[in-house]
């Protein structure tokens, strides 16, 4: 048994160590915003946090994750009210919508190493996740929305 | 504007084939909201093939096309709700099941392509909401004992004399008892509320937070998972296999052949791939053991030189003008395949039972899915009920049905539903890819250096050929361009040679137009140097009677500042009419290194009128991007008969360090609505390659770009 933490709850799984993370998150967890898209970290649909850091979830095996913390887009934010998925909405960034959710975890990652990205941060931190729909100019107007929104504070409750 | 009924009885054929009941499943409220539509019936009402009104006011409506990034599940929802009155944010989406209500009248079939789904439902959606607004109305009129002219609709309600009110779902009940109205009008455009307004998309907040469900994300009681194994060479066939070794790993069910290949079931997809891995598989190779694309590429030149050709369309006399050309200006452009590499995998669910079948699938093709789901299942089409999840991208390649046929087979097998998934290898070595194209061009100019004839000339397979054996049209999505070809020329033959290679192909956005655009809007270059012209002005030339076409032309020279560019900049135009949408482009680049960069792309679109501007500029900006993955990078090569690309590393994609700006302006327009999720992909690789040109001098005929080294600037 592996035990890891997901979303802030503590789970265990018998899956076999070898199991890629992905197919953990999405067959035997049924966390399905998690997408499969390459399997070699090339696209980065499968993108969540291990302890705060962006990861290709379908290169990591489940063994790798013992007493790590795992965070998929199920776990941005209970209510869609992540500064990015405010600004994705405001923007209408999502066309498919199939690598919306890698795209926001990388730029979630981003977002809270450096709150205030240029472009170049932007690219530097989102090559990684391909578009076929060709969102991108969108993508990186929500990440500078998303910014002016962290940096305005909190929104009151 | 006045039209015949929607015949209620369109639902109720729909609903007993579809099952109505389960549609719900795969419910996508646009909003949160109680979940309801065919529960909501006993105290609601269906009004039409399109619209449930539950007894609680919820609204529902079925969208009979697929949702694949292009916006269908908000512009076609807000075709209905401007007639019906109510407010369009509230509605909850289902996609429609198979039903002859649903078919596309330009496509004829339930077929989500071409880019009509707008210009299709622009009368139907319309006439259905404002037709079951009228049922409301005699339904209230009927209650309160009063004229119906003495009442109105009013956001989800109907209002009469002395403030008398009652709600859609007070009334629906009886409204859907009435008879269909028959003379029912449309509002006039001036007094749209919602058309024409950027509406937010409605499936936008499912999509930030994971709980969207496509295809790949279906999940079922007892649900299996499977992989599949395929012939590595395209067209080969299973001639045996041991799967002693697969059968012994855990979580294995069942290893079985199928005319797709071999299947392996799982309980994980997993555990799946790797007991796929372990099988030991032989197949026979086929006729296509030894292609590759020189071959290809040849079978394709031979055709264009020696084989005969069929005319689509003649103008004047081409030969004789041709013949006596002044001078006379000959060029073969080339193209390559292309995968469609959509993010999500195929993918397939299937549930078969011994009464019928129920098939979970991203799918632009409803009756097309059922119908190869029942052959594979050995059960009638009727028995067999299409749930059409969200599309992660199609591009063309969910209109086909090659992936469906191996989850029924599997679940069938098993007496268990089963999802079945390709890998993105499988994806990429198996796709129905875009074919390739050789295409002649020749053109005529005389003695004052007007072009008197043009001679459009393409050879290729025909994807229609394949996709439909009973098509009579051999032009249809080969030669769609250049048939419309507009340019003030009187002399002009388009003709088509059609040269199969051993290989299969299908349709790619943007289908013939981005193959014709970039021969067409290429050479027009050409032409244009040969007559001492530039592109802008011997365009501009040539459009005298094609005011449409010179106001978007020169609206695009305008934004992009044709002509004046800093300095080791240059600009390429290029100028296309197609799916009912005039749209030109002017791509900024420089080039370094011998390598083009491409810095800005500027887009101007006359489309006709338009349900909704912002997803009308997501389109075109997705669209280019799309043309620019192509135009670079884009390429299918076959060794032996297998497609060498595998992956994204392979078959490179635009990513977002590498995009240009994209400046898209939408013209306001009077013209009936386009098409616009494919036009724009079509004019990025002859805008480029015309940049490249006055930059370089360098004249690249064939793509991709990436592929070439270029001359200096």
């Amino acid at each position: 048994m592996i035990k890891l933490t997901v979303n802030s709850r503590i789970l265990e799984t018998d899956a076999d160590p070898h199991t890629p993370l992905l197919w953990v998150l999405r067959d035997h967890l049924g966390l399905t915003g998690t997408k499969f898209g390459c399997g070699k970290a090339l696209c980065g649909a499968c993108t969540v946090h291990i302890d705060g850091a962006p990861v290709r979830s379908c290169s990591v095996p489940l063994a790798a994750l013992d007493g790590k913390s795992v965070t998929t887009i199920e776990g941005l934010s209970p209510d869609r009210s992540h500064v990015l998925q405010k600004a994705w909405i405001e923007f209408d960034v999502p066309q498919c919508g199939y690598c919306q959710s890698g795209q926001l975890m990388s730029a979630a990652a981003l977002l809270r190493t450096n709150p205030h990205p240029s472009d170049a941060d932007i690219d530097a931190a989102m090559a990684g996740n391909i578009c076929r729909c060709g969102t991108y100019p969108r993508i990186r107007a929500a990440i500078h929305r998303a910014a002016e929104l962290l940096a305005a504070g909190p929104a009151p409750a | 504007m006045n039209f015949a009924g929607v015949n209620r009885r369109d639902f109720l054929a729909a609903a007993t084939a579809g099952g109505a009941g389960l549609v719900i499943a795969l419910t996508l409220p646009a909003c949160s909201g109680p979940k309801t539509g065919a529960g909501a019936a006993a105290a609601g009402g269906e009004l039409n093939a399109w619209l449930r009104i539950g007894g609680d006011n919820s609204i529902t409506v079925l969208v009979d096309r697929s949702e694949m990034g292009q916006g269908v599940y908000t512009a076609l929802p807000m075709l209905l709700a401007e007639e019906l009155e109510i407010d369009v944010a509230t509605v909850h989406i289902v996609a429609a099941p198979v039903g002859d209500a649903y078919v596309n009248k330009g496509n004829g079939g339930q077929i989500t392509g071409t880019s009509n789904s707008v210009s299709d439902a622009w009368d139907r959606l319309r006439m259905a909401g404002a037709q079951a607004r009228t049922l409301l109305i005699a339904a209230a009129a009927q209650e309160w004992k009063v004229a119906a002219a003495d009442c109105r609709a009013d956001r989800g309600s109907v209002l009469g004399p002395d403030g008398k009110s009652l709600t859609y779902g007070a009334l629906a009940a009886a409204a859907a008892t009435l008879p269909l109205p028959t003379d029912v009008r449309l509002k006039r455009a001036a007094d749209f509320r919602l058309i024409g307004r950027n509406v937010p998309r409605l499936d936008t907040p499912r999509k930030v937070d994971g709980s969207a469900e496509f295809g790949i994300d279906v999940r079922l009681p007892g649900m299996l998972h499977a992989a599949l194994a395929q012939s590595p060479v395209l067209g080969g066939k299973l001639t045996s296999f041991d799967a002693a070794a697969a059968e012994k790993l855990p979580g294995v069910r069942k290893v079985l052949s199928s005319p797709s290949g071999v299947i392996v079931v799982a309980d994980h997809f997993w555990q799946a791939l790797q007991a796929r891995d372990a099988l030991q598989i032989n197949w026979d190779q086929g006729d296509n053991a030894q292609l590759d694309n020189a071959a290809i590429r040849k079978m394709l030149d031979d055709a264009l030189q020696k084989a005969p050709s069929l005319a689509a369309r003649t103008d004047g006399d081409p030969a004789l003008a041709l013949r006596s050309a002044h001078r006379r200006i000959d060029a073969v452009y080339e193209l390559p395949m292309l995968a469609h590499a959509a993010m999500e995998p195929l993918n397939c669910t299937a549930d078969v039972r011994a009464d019928g079948c129920d098939l979970y699938v991203g799918t632009q093709v409803q009756q097309l899915a059922q119908a190869a789901a029942a052959t594979a299942a050995g059960l009638p089409p009727d028995k067999v009920r299409v749930f059409t999840t969200l599309l992660g991208g199609a591009f063309g390649r969910r209109l086909e049905t090659d992936f469906i046929p191996a989850a029924v087979e599997a679940s069938k097998a098993l007496g268990r539903p089963v999802k079945l998934i390709w890998t993105r290898e499988d994806d990429m070595t198996h796709d129905l890819y875009r074919p390739p194209a050789a295409i002649g061009l020749s053109a005529a100019l005389d003695a004052h250096r007007q072009l008197t004839a043009w001679d459009f000339h393409a050879t290729s397979p025909s994807a229609t050929a394949r996709f439909d054996p009973t098509s009579k049209d051999p032009f249809d999505s080969v030669l769609e361009a250049a048939a419309n070809y507009f340019y003030a020329v009187p002399n002009v033959l388009v003709r088509y040679t059609r040269q199969e290679v051993g290989v299969d192909y299908g349709y790619l956005r943007s289908v013939s137009h981005a193959i014709n655009c970039f021969a067409i809007e290429s050479f027009m270059d050409e032409v244009a140097v040969a007559a001492g012209k530039g592109p802008l002005e011997f365009r501009r030339s040539l459009l005298a009677d094609k005011p449409r076409h010179l106001r978007v032309l020169d609206e695009a020279a305008r934004q992009a500042g044709w002509g004046s560019v800093a300095a080791g900049r240059f600009q390429g135009l290029a100028l296309m009419e197609g799916y009912g949408t005039v749209l030109a482009q002017v791509a900024e680049i420089s080039v370094e290194s011998g390598a083009p960069r491409v810095h800005r792309i500027t887009c101007v679109v006359d489309c006709g009128q338009m349900v909704n501007p912002k997803i009308v500029e997501s389109q075109v900006e997705g669209g280019i991007v799309f043309g620019l993955s192509a135009a670079l990078w884009g390429d299918i090569a076959l060794q032996g008969g297998r497609v060498q690309q595998q992956n994204f590393n392979s078959y490179r994609v635009l990513r977002i360090n590498e995009m240009p700006a994209i400046e898209v302006h939408l013209l306001p327009s009077e013209e009936p609505p386009g098409g616009i999720g494919e036009p724009a992909v079509a004019l990025v690789a002859p805008a480029v390659c015309n940049a490249i040109h006055a930059a370089t001098g360098t004249r690249l005929r064939k793509l991709p770009i990436g592929a070439q080294r270029l001359a200096r600037a």
